[in-house]
């Protein structure tokens, strides 16, 4: 399935970016460049709406003069271009300031070993066969009830690409991936009450996408869900993240541990290595090699090695988030995460969603999350929230129109229970998670 | 003239591309059936140079061009975009597109009846309205300065980005029109640290404009000054309270209220479909008699404001609500041509890959004759927020949040202690009809407003005057 030739191709001009850098004067640089072809399409009210090309290339230079950095990009890849654009990054190099800390990552952190984590599926689908596809899961979801009364539309969207990087340590590797997906959303009504929500599914292989059918069945069925919701009284209560929002809290978690944030010294969690600041039963760790994994990666976007490590172990801190700057900022070493985590996985209990309600037992189940509402550098947390007031473990109306707030510290030490519903759609993955008690201001 | 002359010359000279040849894309992609057609070329260069630690980083610039090319027929719409401004890749993608409509046989050009266009900002490039030595000073002097200004800071972060972008629109009446749009932004952000207690503020502004405008009033060293004052605030701020309150909002930047609760739910696509919770209700009240809301791309310099949007048609200043009456959406040339009235110049694009959807230019409110002073003392028990960060909408509940960044509790007409940043929540439908008093002050904000929908980010602008709202959900830990 690799498309060798491409690769080579897109290799080549990595390559001429490293040597223009070096003839214009930088003592090291790294290059990367990428290119991607798309097909999105939406149907809606069993009609294609939009039918989308996408094709986008773009290339970029980080270029080194002794300590001292610049970069630029661009979305021509003509040789011409390739000079000014390292041009751009040497005249930048010239009126930055010098930081010991900046350059190429440590040559013995750059990845060795190239294993194939089967990312590249092309799906094989003209634009005619998305639509139906589209239209198929429109319609399931339309006519799923009567009081579904309008519809967004459903989308499918099928990407492939390649991407090159490459540094003056002798770095130079490529690879290609695909990413598909198929979306619907769906408008429900009750006495005047309009409630919308939505579906979707997402993956390296089109084979392993949910059916259009099922996106459709789940879109109209959490859309009828919410008709008829009401706000709360304000209290203090037990909240149970369902998986779908349950990552953004440990999205949060990783902001706080992440060099940046912490040599920043803005983050609520500074000085926290080797302390406990979850619950003993929480794990959590990176597996940056699953095969067909959306957060898959061998190296990351400095080419430094992708390891497979425990972040959270018995609720204590073993590990930060770092890229080379950031480490050596901190006095440490780089830990391949220059772009994020990859795959992150917390740990699952033996509790499915239906054990989690009742163990939440009275309380608010949350789906969905509003604003931004988190300060990394306190910890405070305020969020608008939708979701399910729940009794004696059973699920009894929709909520709307509240807010949820606490402290990311104390939420993170109250947490009781991660459940085995585990949200695979992300590069984060965890199950539902339990919060002993928060804030809700409501009515 | 002279601007079309230029783009021309930057955008379709390197690629040997002619007016004729444009012209030829454009046939191949008419048929009886194409209700709108276009080209939009465009050519966008970027900078932006960071300060941390005391010095100047890293610097980064980009250059981007392509050309996106559409054929909308009904309510169908195709669409292929290149890099590549070259004759034979866009007639391969017109031919691509075209499918969308049904085949008809006449090729027919459509006149459109323009409107007198007005330039709103200069056809500057900002990027080199200094040298880079100059911009590097002005960073540094923001820096010393503001490190002056207290013992207790930890970090200071400051970022100056701008944006040189020319664009170029065939339309399907074989019209070319072309749009000169310059963007600068400045932001400061400080840590304190107090007793183990930390803390951040962030300030900045910015206008379409080049970058003399940060050295006018020494405005760069002011918002120093303004983020050290917010995280100082903060160091001292108390847990925020928790339910329904009389909140008071601030002038300026606070108008993303008017962005989230109303202006969403406003633009034309989620009438049009009737997603919208205010689908159908032109005419009826859905704010106070004190309210009259505009979306204004006609204002001079403004980071929200265009002299023409991105289908050609020149910005308006359009009248959202008139004294607490609906009068009409925000409207792009589809949705508009869809339900029967004409496009109000807010179909903008986030670039020539993307497809122009109705968006908010300048969205505020017009003052009323209320003096600030008298909304706080009105005021038994409440909240004051004086500033807010990003906000959020479900256009159809009309559920709405957006998140105070600096707050105070008011008590017995009095602003007393500053509060946590809390996450505020209502519902846009009912929200503005609470509306009881409107201050004298409208301001707008200093143009750092980005706003996202659909996956595309466009630069906006909000204000407003001091407003009070009887009853707004207040999302403290304080129960």
């Amino acid at each position: 399935m690799q498309n060798n030739q491409e690769i080579n191709r897109l290799k080549n001009l990595v390559q001429d970016l490293l040597d223009e850098s070096k003839k214009q004067g930088a003592t090291a640089a790294e290059a990367g460049l990428s290119v991607d072809h798309g097909l999105s399409v939406n149907a809606r009210l069993g009609e294609v709406e939009t039918i989308e090309h996408h094709c986008d290339q773009g290339l970029g230079v980080t270029v080194y003069i002794g300590k001292k950095k610049g970069s630029a990009s661009t979305n021509d890849l003509s040789s011409d271009s390739i000079k000014q654009t390292v041009k751009a990054a040497c005249s930048i190099a010239g009126f930055s300031n010098e930081d010991e800390f900046s350059g190429l990552p440590d040559k013995d952190r750059l990845a060795t070993e190239f294993p194939d984590l089967d990312k590249n599926h092309p799906w094989d689908i003209d634009a005619e066969s998305a639509i139906d596809l589209a239209i198929e899961c429109e319609d399931v979801a339309r006519n799923y009830h009567t009081e579904i009364s309008n519809s967004e539309g459903a989308a499918v969207n099928s990407h492939q690409g390649i991407s090159v990087l490459g540094n003056s340590l002798g770095f130079l590797q490529g690879y290609q991936s695909t990413r598909h997906s198929i979306s619907c959303s769906v408008l429900g009504e009750r006495d005047g009450d309009m409630q919308r929500d939505y579906w979707y599914s997402v993956s390296r292989n089109a084979e392993n996408l949910e059916t259009a059918k099922s996106i459709g069945l789940k879109a109209a069925e959490r859309t009828i869900n919410r008709l008829g919701a009401a706000s709360l009284t304000t209290r203090q209560c037990p909240v149970l993240y369902s998986a779908e929002v349950a990552s953004g809290l440990i999205s949060s978690l990783i902001g706080a541990i992440s060099g940046a944030s912490l040599y920043r010294k803005s983050s609520f969690l500074l000085d926290t290595i080797d302390t406990k600041i979850l619950p003993d039963f929480i794990h959590i760790h990176e597996q940056p090699h699953l095969k067909t994994a959306l957060g898959s990666a061998v190296y990351d976007s400095e080419g430094v090695k992708t390891e497979v490590r425990d972040i959270i172990t018995a609720g204590v801190l073993k590990g930060y988030v770092l890229s080379s700057y950031s480490a050596r900022k901190l006095g440490m070493q780089s830990t391949g995460n220059a772009d994020g985590v990859h795959n992150l996985t917390v740990d699952s209990g033996t509790n499915d969603f239906t054990a989690m309600l009742k163990q939440l037992d009275t309380g608010l189940l949350v789906t969905e999350l509003m604003g931004q509402g988190v300060n990394r550098v306190t910890g405070d947390y305020s969020r608008g929230a939708s979701g399910f007031w729940v009794e004696n473990g059973q699920i009894q109306y929709p909520v709307e129109e509240i807010t949820i707030a606490g402290n990311l510290k104390d939420m993170y030490k109250n947490i009781v229970s991660v459940g085995n519903d585990v949200d695979y759609r992300g590069n984060i993955r965890t199950g539902s998670i339990l919060i002993e008690k928060m804030s809700i201001a409501g009515e | 003239m002279q601007i079309l002359e230029q783009v021309k010359q930057t955008i379709l000279t390197p690629f040997a591309m002619q007016e004729k040849d444009i012209d030829q894309v454009m046939d191949s992609m008419l048929s009886a059936t194409v209700d709108e057609a276009d080209i939009y070329f465009q050519s966008s260069h970027f900078e932006s140079w960071v300060l941390e630690g005391g010095i100047v980083k890293e610097g980064s610039y980009s250059i981007e061009q392509g050309a996106g090319v559409r054929v909308v027929s009904g309510e169908k719409t195709g669409f292929a975009y290149s890099d590549k401004v070259e004759l034979s890749i866009l007639l391969a993608a017109a031919k691509n597109v075209k499918a969308i409509a049904r085949q008809g046989q006449n090729a027919q050009r459509k006149v459109i009846d323009n409107k007198l266009r007005t330039e709103y900002y200069p056809a500057v490039n900002p990027l080199k309205s200094l040298a880079d030595q100059e911009k590097i000073a002005l960073l540094r002097k923001v820096d010393i300065e503001t490190r002056k200004l207290d013992s207790r800071i930890e970090e200071v972060i400051i970022s100056l980005v701008g944006v040189y972008e020319q664009i170029l629109l065939a339309n399907q009446d074989g019209s070319l029109v072309s749009d000169i749009r310059p963007l600068t932004r400045m932001s400061v952000t400080v840590i304190l640290e107090d007793k183990g207690k930390r803390e951040q503020g962030s300030m900045g502004g910015g206008a379409r404009t080049d970058y003399a405008y940060f050295l006018d009033q020494n405005k760069a060293v002011a918002y120093g000054k303004e983020a050290v004052r917010q995280a100082i605030v903060n160091l001292e701020a108390v847990d925020a309270p928790a339910g329904i309150m009389t909140v008071v909002l601030g002038p300026g930047w606070p108008g993303i209220l008017l962005h989230e609760a109303i202006g969403h739910g406003l633009e034309g696509d989620f009438n049009r479909k009737g997603t919208s919770a205010f689908a159908g209700k032109v005419g009826e009240r859905i704010a106070s008699e004190l309210c009259t809301v505009v979306d204004d791309g006609t204002l001079q310099g403004r980071r929200g404001s265009l002299s023409i949007d991105d289908e050609g048609v020149p910005t308006e200043n359009t009248v959202l609500i008139d004294k607490g009456i609906l009068k009409g959406y925000m409207q792009d040339k589809m949705n508009a041509r869809l339900m029967g009235v004409q496009s109000t110049g807010n179909g903008r694009r986030e670039s020539y890959a993307h497809l122009p959807i109705p968006r908010m230019t300048n969205t505020y409110m017009l003052p009323g004759k209320d003096d600030p002073e008298d909304i706080i003392k009105s005021v038994k028990k409440g909240l004051y927020a004086k500033n807010f960060g990003g906000g959020q909408v479900d256009i159809t509940s009309g559920k709405f949040v957006f998140s105070a960044s600096e707050a105070y509790l008011i008590e017995d007409g009095k602003i007393t202690r500053p509060v946590k940043g809390a996450t505020l929540i209502g519902n846009g439908p009912d929200v503005l009809t609470k509306v009881s008093m409107v201050g004298n002050d409208l301001e707008l904000d200093t143009g750092v407003g980005t706003c996202g929908k659909e996956g595309q980010s466009v630069p906006v602008g909000v204000g407003q005057p001091t407003i009070k709202i009887d009853g707004l959900t207040v999302g403290g830990t304080s129960v």
